[in-house]
């Protein structure tokens, strides 16, 4: 982790290099800001909160505090994880918040230029509050999207399909 | 710099303890009474202020909190009387040196002139009312002079002839001699003549007897004063014979008198300076004693020992399946770890506990001043001040019950003249105290005022449309009507109570703090306000329920008794929920699977349970499927992190780490009909 440390380091005085946890679900590749993860744990059972929406998957005990997990695949509208001891749960900071995210799996800790991030494609017909990508990755086939993950988790952008107890 | 940043916040900390402290002496300070012992505590506060604020070049309050102290000292030497003006004077100060402080703490700049009417009447009285005769003279040296005329010497003779049974009541004829031969010169002749022949004597009686004679300047008062233990069991003779000194011996003894005068006066002096020192050994001793703590240091302690608890349930929860006779030792450690965990919690929670006191001592100046300005004369009693609770309630405590205080000021007792007119002592009394019961802290407020009006109480709630005109109510529910929203009985809206913010908000207040509030009125004589409230918010008792497969739990204070109904006792009402017919009364149903939509439970209430609770004055029938168990749980925040969930006020984690959350019963019910509206298949 030294390694990486030094990297952004030395990378912070000519350009900004910046480093993303990337992670997996549903076949496709993510990536969060890796000053955001806090830890990543094995998926544990949670505590199911009444009327919220689908993809929040309810509540767990981190180390005496209680931490929110959200479903990364319902939230893309993928259905649920059949959730298993192979999954994870990334905890990150958001904000004040700690939360956590349910993914397939970690892949990788990317570390780019701001030059090969490229703009999120302008798609007609994304509501606003979709708007959760900052950009994208393509390095050796694969493709990477770039995750903000206050805006994805926000309960105020999420679309009215999933009940609320409102 | 941080470090005297630091130095500035304890002492703003320390000045604001110093300047509570002082207002409650002040407001003990009995008007034309030298009370040296509470003057000499204001005025060391007084002090302490002044010489912290010279440190850290606040001069403002360094001039202010001296000229406090010059009429302090002149209070205290005596020299000046309390009046009623002057504490007046004090107490202002007080909220002068309150403000500046605030301002200091805030940065702000403190007007030259801020405060300077005060301080001209702090001179004024200072200085103005000096005229009181001449310093009266060092009291000790007043009493010697006073001896030293009566200083005839007497000669007593004295017959002391004790009955046998003496030393059964535990008395000891050599201290009563000894005592005596310190009022002077004594002469003792034993009389022997009552012992028996040996082979009769009892050791445990007392067959001597003692005749004596005594010389001394003492009154026969104070001779007879030895003996005032053993009266009854002794014949006890006592005459006096008046000894007049020779003239010449007069000027020997009123030089020796003098002398002794002079060291008594340097003894006093000595024993004023060693008072002194003692003094400040005890603020130094009390200062070792106890440290100032940052909360957020104690919150992370409650949070891990909360911690610690849960990991010690699932160790013992995992060695219960162990097979003993091969882990004995492990279990005996188990138990062990289990004992000491309790206590640890216990002591840590006892570390948040605070004595209810800091918010006590803020009512007498409450009632004071609300007095002074509604011109009612009212005295306020305290007691059980030191009685303990958790600083979340402390803190959630202020308010409300600054508001029932102001009540009973405003609305419980009477004008003067009303009270004249009742045969009532002019000056109302209310009295405030604290005290444990059955792991809560009960608050009462009562007043010997004019209690509830309930005539008034009821026309007014039916003029408000708060009770049917034709509701038959009886006098316990007339008298609660106080506590509904958009209640207010003054008949004129005051500046004191009638601020738009009613019993109503107080009830709640305290309701949310898991406590309630009762009255109970005496018409005529009076009302007693009593609030109970739970020790600490952060742990909860609470009862686990299973709703399909999972688990809530039900906070016990709010349970009044579970049951199973039997299937003709429920009743669907139209466009309603459904009820429960409860020994006649008619409590509706709220079916938690419902509500919190869960899969798998029972939705026929004659085949599962209901937990009866009230909230508020409503009860309601909770449907759920199983009761697991009473538990005390430690409260979480799940706002922290999660958004917030209705009906639900909080979680806790659970021996085995599970997450359980706790029900807030009171949205329940909110909750309710839209399910009703569109009910799922049960």
């Amino acid at each position: 982790m030294s390694d990486h440390f030094d990297k952004t380091r030395d990378n912070e005085k000519g350009g900004e290099l910046r480093q993303f946890l990337t992670f997996t679900v549903a076949g496709e590749e993510y990536g969060v800001d890796i000053m955001t993860v806090r830890e990543i744990k094995g998926w544990t059972e949670t505590t199911r909160l009444p009327n919220s929406p689908a993809h929040m998957r309810g509540v767990m005990n981190l180390r005496g505090l209680i931490i929110p997990i959200f479903d990364m695949r319902a939230r893309f509208g993928k259905g649920l994880t059949q959730a298993d001891s192979s999954h994870v749960i990334i905890i990150l900071a958001v904000g004040e918040r700690n939360i956590g995210v349910l993914v397939d799996g970690v892949s990788d800790i990317l570390s780019t230029t701001p030059e090969e991030v490229k703009p999120a494609p302008e798609v007609d017909g994304v509501p606003s509050g979709e708007d959760y990508i900052t950009g994208l990755i393509s390095r050796d086939e694969r493709m990477v999207v770039l995750l903000k993950v206050g805006t994805l988790i926000d309960t105020a952008n999420i679309p009215s399909h999933s009940a609320s107890a409102a | 710099m941080d470090d005297m940043e630091e130095f500035r916040q304890v002492f703003f900390t320390e000045c604001a303890e110093l300047l509570a402290d002082m207002e409650a002496r002040l407001l003990h300070l009995k008007e034309g009474v030298t009370d040296s012992e509470a003057l000499n505590a204001i005025f060391r506060c007084a002090h302490s202020i002044k010489g912290g604020s010279g440190a850290f070049g606040l001069d403002h309050i360094m001039r202010f909190t001296h000229a406090l102290e010059a009429l302090l000292d002149k209070m205290r030497d005596g020299s000046l009387l309390p009046t009623r003006d002057s504490i007046d004077i004090l107490l202002k100060s007080a909220d002068i040196v309150t403000q500046m402080i605030d301002t200091a703490r805030a940065r702000g700049q403190i007007a030259d002139d801020f405060g300077a009417d005060v301080l001209a009447r702090l001179k004024a009285a200072t200085d103005g009312q000096t005229a009181i005769p001449a310093p009266k003279p060092q009291p000790a040296a007043d009493a010697e002079v006073v001896e030293v005329g009566a200083a005839t010497q007497s000669r007593y003779t004295i017959s002391f002839r004790p009955h046998e049974e003496l030393f059964a009541s535990g008395n000891e004829p050599l201290l009563i001699l000894r005592e005596l031969a310190r009022l002077g010169a004594l002469e003792v002749t034993a009389d022997l003549s009552r012992i028996p022949v040996l082979e009769e004597l009892n050791p445990a009686q007392c067959f001597l007897g003692w005749t004596m004679e005594l010389v001394s300047e003492a009154p026969i008062e104070a001779v007879q004063e030895v003996f005032e233990f053993v009266e009854d069991i002794a014949d006890i003779r006592i005459s006096q014979e008046v000894v007049e000194p020779a003239p010449a011996e007069w000027h020997q003894q009123i030089e020796e008198a003098q002398e002794r005068v002079l060291e008594r006066v340097a003894d006093a002096a000595v024993a004023k300076a060693a008072e002194k020192a003692a003094e400040k050994g005890a603020e130094k001793t009390a200062a070792a004693t106890s440290i100032r703590v940052d909360l957020e240091k104690v919150d992370r302690l409650v949070n891990m020992v909360g911690e610690l608890v849960i990991t010690e349930a699932m160790l013992r929860a995992q060695a219960r399946h162990l097979p003993p006779e091969q882990f004995g030792d492990l279990m005996r450690g188990v138990d062990e770890l289990s004992h000491h965990t309790r206590e640890l919690q216990e002591a840590v929670m006892a570390v948040r506990m605070q004595p209810v006191k800091s918010i006590f001592s803020r009512m007498p100046r409450i009632v004071r001043d609300t007095a002074a300005q509604l011109g009612k004369d009212i005295q306020l009693v305290l007691s059980g001040e030191n009685t303990e609770v958790d600083k979340t309630v402390i803190e959630q405590l202020g308010d409300p019950l600054t508001h029932m205080i102001r009540n009973s000021v405003d609305h419980g007792i009477e004008t003067p003249d009303q009270r004249a007119w009742n045969d009532k002592p002019l000056e109302g009394t209310i009295h405030l105290s604290a005290y444990h019961r059955s792991g809560r802290i009960i608050i009462e407020i009562s007043d010997d005022g004019a209690g509830i009006n309930r005539s008034r109480v009821l026309s007014k709630a039916i003029e408000k449309g708060l009770v049917a005109p034709d509701a038959q109510l009886t006098d316990e529910e007339i008298d609660h009507l106080i506590f509904l929203p958009g209640f207010s009985t003054a008949e004129t809206v005051t500046s004191v109570s009638g601020r738009g913010v009613g019993m109503d908000v107080v009830k709640r207040n305290i309701e949310s703090l898991g406590g309630h509030v009762r009255v109970t009125n005496n018409p005529g004589k009076g009302s007693v306000f009593t609030v109970s409230l739970p020790l600490t918010l952060a742990i909860l008792d609470g009862m686990i329920v299973r709703v399909g497969a999972e688990n809530y739990i039900i906070p016990i204070t709010s349970i009044i008794e579970s049951l199973r109904p039997k299937a003709q006792e429920v009743h669907p009402v139209q466009g309603k929920s459904d009820v429960i017919n409860v020994r006649g009364e008619f409590v509706p149903l709220v079916y938690l699977h419902r509500v919190f939509k869960v899969a798998g439970a029972e939705g026929d209430p004659s085949k599962a349970l209901i937990v009866l609770v009230e909230s508020g004055h409503q009860k309601m029938g909770l449907v759920v499927d199983e009761l697991i168990g009473q538990q005390q749980v430690v409260i979480k925040s799940l706002e922290a992190n999660a958004d917030p969930v209705k009906g639900i006020s909080g979680a806790t984690i659970l021996g085995d780490g599970k997450v359980s959350l706790i029900l807030e019963i009171n949205e329940l019910k909110s909750l309710q009909p839209t399910h009703v509206k569109h009910p799922e298949a049960a």
